[in-house]
Formats: structure tokens, sequence, C-alpha cells
């Protein structure tokens, strides 16, 4: 339905004003419904169901092998699936991967580039290939430069570049016909910390652009302060989608606390596992992680409860919980599933 | 009046509708290389080699200060024609065979697939781009071929045909390195595979028409077969072979050798060779060369529609 309305809009760019313009605002930017892909016996993605809407930025989550790379190369048109519909601006990628290519940008998480071009060279090419005319390239291409921080280098061979200036220059190549979505493969992976927040701070920029971004990556606290949404996959299957905050909170874990105790640490394992809201007690050297599902109330009350008992407290602290902990505290439940 | 410049200039631009990216940036990469030199340099030292050679043997076999016969410059010719179309059949391959798998090795091909370059642009681009720095070096040969012009005895029709029929054979070759480029997805296996085919075509097609010939006359001997069954089909097992191919340009008669005709007068045989074996072999090396390169370009993508793409 969607789809042929895609179609409609495309073919009929003239008459379609702004009731298509509404109606293209409508249609999620990736739609993708029990997809499933298989190599021989090995199940790479069970049918799963995603919607991402446009310019949101997109954090894909799970352990290496479980079908996020799949999934990312079946919207880049490279890999058909073998069950189910993915849609890229409403057109579907196995019936219409020429329309879908206009408008991706892909980056995957192992490339290479032609070493004996120079950057600006690899960036004409790249634009040529997607039909742009020169004089428009002429003018685009050292903003894009600009944008990945490689003006200086315009004219260097891809060869003499570093790792991260070539993800940089990957990334600007993404970005020279101006697609609406961005596919990004592990980005950030293989870089020094330098890189990375290089690396961190162009995806920001792309998101004031308006751009829509899919990023996969195991690297979780990388995509926490960017992403809008989430997606947690593992062996195939979506464990969660949706906002960060919507997560922890559907989650168990609401705050994690951690309190460091002079002695009696035994006695006062013995006391917290009997008190209200404590899921889960982790003690190490330094002392012991509370998995607390309480609120600031009842956190001042458990406080107070272990003073009256009279444990002489260190500290007690609220640990930040952040992506990591989601990742870690769902796919944890689904291997217990298992 | 800037706008009726711009379209000027859009109308005369050949050259963007002449050269696509793709051949752009494979002109531009293959000559930025040091081994294109190197290539041209060691296929013109060992043609030069052999030709130089052959002169000197042939200068010695008719004797000190003897005027060169053009009889001996004709063999100088033919000799050269083989042994360029060996090079040929040596080089094509390597030449072609990893065009597409070297992308593939290098992690480059999916970037490119996911552009709006159509399969057909980015298979018949790298094969062009191949033919032509094929032809650069050929072409480069033609000096030495001069040579046999300063003691005559070959028309100049007859060097054309032959620099004809070795464009066919790069296309041929060309084509087929291509394809197992394109389905396989080591360069390594490709390349054999290539030469595999290359043996073929040049021992495997020769060794079946003295084979298959022997048996017959022994048959025929034999009194197996009478002795005005016709089994001049065997002609069409050497139509394939590019030396025979090549050899009957050269000398149009041998054609006629290898379909046998008067080899028996007065019995059944045909009047004349169906064909000439060159014209044979184009043919059936026409229509694979254009297989190959249909099978090359239907493969470069995985088939989205089929739902059986590959990883």
């Amino acid at each position: 339905m969607s789809e042929e309305k895609a179609t409609i809009v495309y073919e009929n760019e003239a008459e379609s004003g702004a009731n298509a313009a509404v109606e293209a605002a409508a249609t999620p930017m990736i739609e993708i419904r029990g997809l499933a892909r298989s190599f021989g016996n090995f199940h790479a993605l069970k049918g799963i169901d995603l919607k991402i809407g446009r310019g949101t930025v997109f954090g894909f989550v799970g352990p290496n092998g479980a079908g996020k790379s799949t999934t990312m190369s079946i919207l880049a048109t490279l890999l058909a699936p073998s069950a189910g519909v993915a849609k890229v601006d409403g057109f579907d990628v196995t019936k219409h991967p020429h329309e879908v290519r206009k408008r991706i940008g892909y980056m995957p998480d192992f490339f290479g580039v032609y070493d004996q071009f120079k950057a600006v060279e690899y960036l004409h090419f790249y634009g040529a290939s997607y039909g742009i005319p020169k004089a428009e390239r002429e003018a685009l291409i050292p903003q894009l430069l600009e944008l990945v921080n490689l003006t200086d280098k315009r004219d260097a061979y891809v060869d003499s570049l570093s790792r991260g200036m070539k993800q940089r220059l990957c990334l600007a190549r993404c970005l020279v016909h101006d697609p609406d979505l961005l596919i990004l493969d592990e980005p950030a992976s293989g870089l020094d910390p330098r890189a990375r927040i290089e690396m961190r701070e162009i995806l920001k920029e792309l998101k004031l652009m308006g751009k829509t971004i899919i990023i996969s990556s195991h690297i979780l606290p990388e995509l926490a302060e960017m992403v809008d949404e989430i997606g947690v996959i593992e062996h195939g299957q979506m464990v969660a989608v949706g906002n960060v905050a919507d997560i922890q909170s559907r989650l168990r874990v609401k705050r994690i606390l951690h309190i460091r105790l002079l002695d009696r640490l035994e006695e006062a394992e013995s006391y917290l596992e009997e008190q209200p809201f404590v899921n889960k007690l982790l003690r190490d050297d330094r002392g012991i992680g509370i998995h607390y599902g309480g609120d600031d109330s009842d956190q001042a009350e458990l406080l107070s409860g272990l003073m009256g008992q009279g444990f002489r407290i260190v500290s007690f602290s609220e640990a930040q919980t952040n992506l990591e902990d989601v990742f870690l505290e769902i796919t944890r439940g689904g291997a217990a599933d298992e | 009046m800037n706008e009726h410049a711009v379209a000027g200039r859009d109308k005369f631009n050949w050259r963007s509708k002449l050269i696509n990216p793709v051949l752009d940036k494979e002109f531009r990469l293959r000559m930025r290389t040091p081994r294109a030199m190197w290539t041209l340099f060691f296929y013109l030292f060992a043609l030069g080699l052999m030709s130089l050679s052959a002169i000197y043997l042939t200068q010695g076999m008719s004797g000190r200060g003897a005027a060169f016969n053009p009889e001996q410059s004709k063999i100088l010719f033919y000799f050269l024609s083989m042994a360029q179309l060996g090079l040929i059949a040596f080089m094509a391959p390597g030449l072609t065979a990893g065009v597409i798998s070297g992308e593939r090795e290098k992690q480059t091909l999916n970037l490119l697939l996911t552009t709006q370059q159509s399969s057909a642009t980015i298979v018949l681009s790298k094969l062009v781009s191949s033919l032509s720095f094929m032809i650069l070096i050929v072409f480069a040969t033609v000096p030495v071929y001069s040579m046999m012009f300063l003691y005559g005895g070959v028309s100049p029709k007859q060097l054309v045909l032959v620099f004809v029929f070795y464009l066919f054979m790069m296309i041929v070759l060309g084509s087929f390195g291509v394809l197992f480029s394109t389905l396989l997805k080591r360069t390594m296996i490709s390349v054999i595979s290539t030469y595999g085919v290359t043996l073929f075509m040049f021992a495997g097609t020769a060794i079946l028409f003295f084979v298959m010939q022997s048996v017959m006359d022994q048959a025929r001997a034999a009194g197996t077969i009478s002795a005005t069954t016709s089994y001049s089909w065997v002609g069409h097992i050497i139509a394939l072979n590019p030396v025979g191919a090549l050899y009957s340009i050269l000398d149009p008669s041998i054609s006629d050798q290898a379909f046998m005709v008067n080899r028996w007068s007065g019995n059944t045989q045909p009047k004349g060779a169906p064909m000439a074996l060159w014209q044979e072999f184009m043919i059936v090396f026409g229509v694979l060369a254009i297989f190959a390169n249909w099978m090359a370009i239907r493969n470069l993508r995985p088939r989205l529609r089929g739902r059986t793409g590959r990883k």
C-alpha cells in the first residue's frame, strides 16, 4: 500500500505538491516487517519488525553475529531477504533497489578505498557515480571535506590517510548525493579515542541536518548521548525497541546504587536482601552494588535504615545507568530465556 | 548568452557520454601504477626478442650477406603473429580475471554497488578498460611488425585482419575473465579458471581434433565406417582453436584441409569448407562472449526479486 503510494509520489513528482510532501512525511523512513534471512541452515534474521521515523537517529545494538550487518546489507540492497519486507522511504528494497540506492548512504563495517585516488578525486568518482554533474560536485565536495575535517587533505592520496581519516572520507562519500538515510555499520570500529570523538561530533552535525541515521555499534556508550531510539538485536531477533529511557523504565533496573562500608559487609548484604525494591546485589572488593527499583524517597529510606542499623558507611552513591547496562540487562534476560 | 554557451558545451560534451565514472576511474587508476609501464615494457621486450631471434636465425639459414627472401619474411610474420597470439592468451586472463573479484577482495565492491551505476555499466566498463590497455600494448607492437615490411611478402590487408583477430581474442578472453571474476569470490581461483578455459581453447580443441581425426581415419581404414562416409565435421573442432583460426587468416587453404576437402578425390566429400575456420571461430566465440558478459551483468548484484541472493 505505502509502496504504491511512494511510487506514485515519485513518478508524478511535478504534480504531487503539498499533499505528496505530507504523505511522504507520514511514511516511515524504514519499515521492516517479518524480515528473515538464512544462510544454509544458519538463520541470521528470524523475522524482525522495525519502523524508524524520519529524522530519527536509531542505535542498532547487539553482540557480534546478532544480525545487525545482515539487516543493514538488506536495507542497502546488497543482500536479498529470505522472507519479509524491507522498505526505505516507502520503496521495497527488492522491487525498487534503484530508488532505494538514491536515498541511502551506506558505510559498511569493513570497506576499502582506492588508494591511488586523491581524497578529492575519490569524492568526485562517487559523486559522478550518483549522477551529480561536475559543476555541482565542484561546489559540493569542498563543503563535504570541511564537514569531515579533511579540507587540508584534499589533494592527499587516500593511501596516505590514517584509518580515522579514511573513515571520515567514507562518511563524506555517503553524503555526496545528499541521501535522506544514512546506514552506518560500526562507523567507529577500530578508531582510537580521539578519532571516535571526531566521528561522534560529525554524526551530531548530521543529526542537526535532519538526516535519518541508523547506526550500529557494539561500543554502546558511544551511542548513548546521540541516539533517539535504540533497537537491541540478539540471535536474529529484535529483543527491545524504543527510546533509551523507555527501555530503561520497562526493565526492572531503574538505578544502580553503590555502597562502600568499612566493615560488616556480609551483615549489610543480609540486611539489604530483605529491603523492598532491592532486585539484585553484586558484591565486589570495593563494596556492594544494588540494582534498585525504588525512587528517590525509597532510596533515602534505604540509607536511613542502613545508618539506623549502625553500619559504618563510607559512601552511598547512585551509578549512572547507560546503554551498556540496558543492553547487558536485556541480553542477559534473553540468554536466561533460552 | 551564458545559457547558450552552457547548452553548446553540453551538446558537444562527448567525453561524459562515452566515458562513464567507472571507466574514468579504471583509466586513471590503471595508468597511475608502475605496473602498467612494466607490463608494456616486458611485453614489447618479449616480442622484440622473439622477432630479432627469428630474424637472426632466418638470416643465418640463408647464409651471411644473403638478401632477405620475401618467403622467409612471410614465415617470420606467421611466427610473430602466433607468438603475439600466445602473449595475448597469456595477458588477457591476467588483466581481466581480477577486475570484479579484486574489488570484492579490496572491499570496494559493495560501495560501488550501492551507487546509481548499473551492473552493465560496471561490468562493461571494467572490460573496456582492460581491453583498452591490451589494445595499447598490442598496438605498441606495430613497429615490430614493420620490420616485415622492410623485406616484403606480407600485405597490409593481412596485417589488419590479424590485428582484428587479436582484438576479437582479447574481447573473448576478457569476457571469460570478467565472468569468472564475477562468479568466483577469489581472484586466484578466477585467474586459474580463466587460464583453464584458455588452455582448453588452445590445447584442448587441438588435441580433440587430432584424436577424433585419427579415430575416424582408423575406422575408415578398418572398414568400421564406409569409405564414402563423410566425417568432415571434425573440422568444426579445429575451428574452435584460436591458432587454427588465425592460421586460416594467414593461409586460407587451411580451412579446406581442416574439413578434408579434396582429400579423397572422387568421393562424396564436400566441395568446399562450409566457412573459413576464423569465421566459424568468431561466430561461436562471439556468441559465447556475449553470453559471458550477460551472465556477469546478471550475477554482479544479488537477485533481489528472486530472493535467492547470495551473501
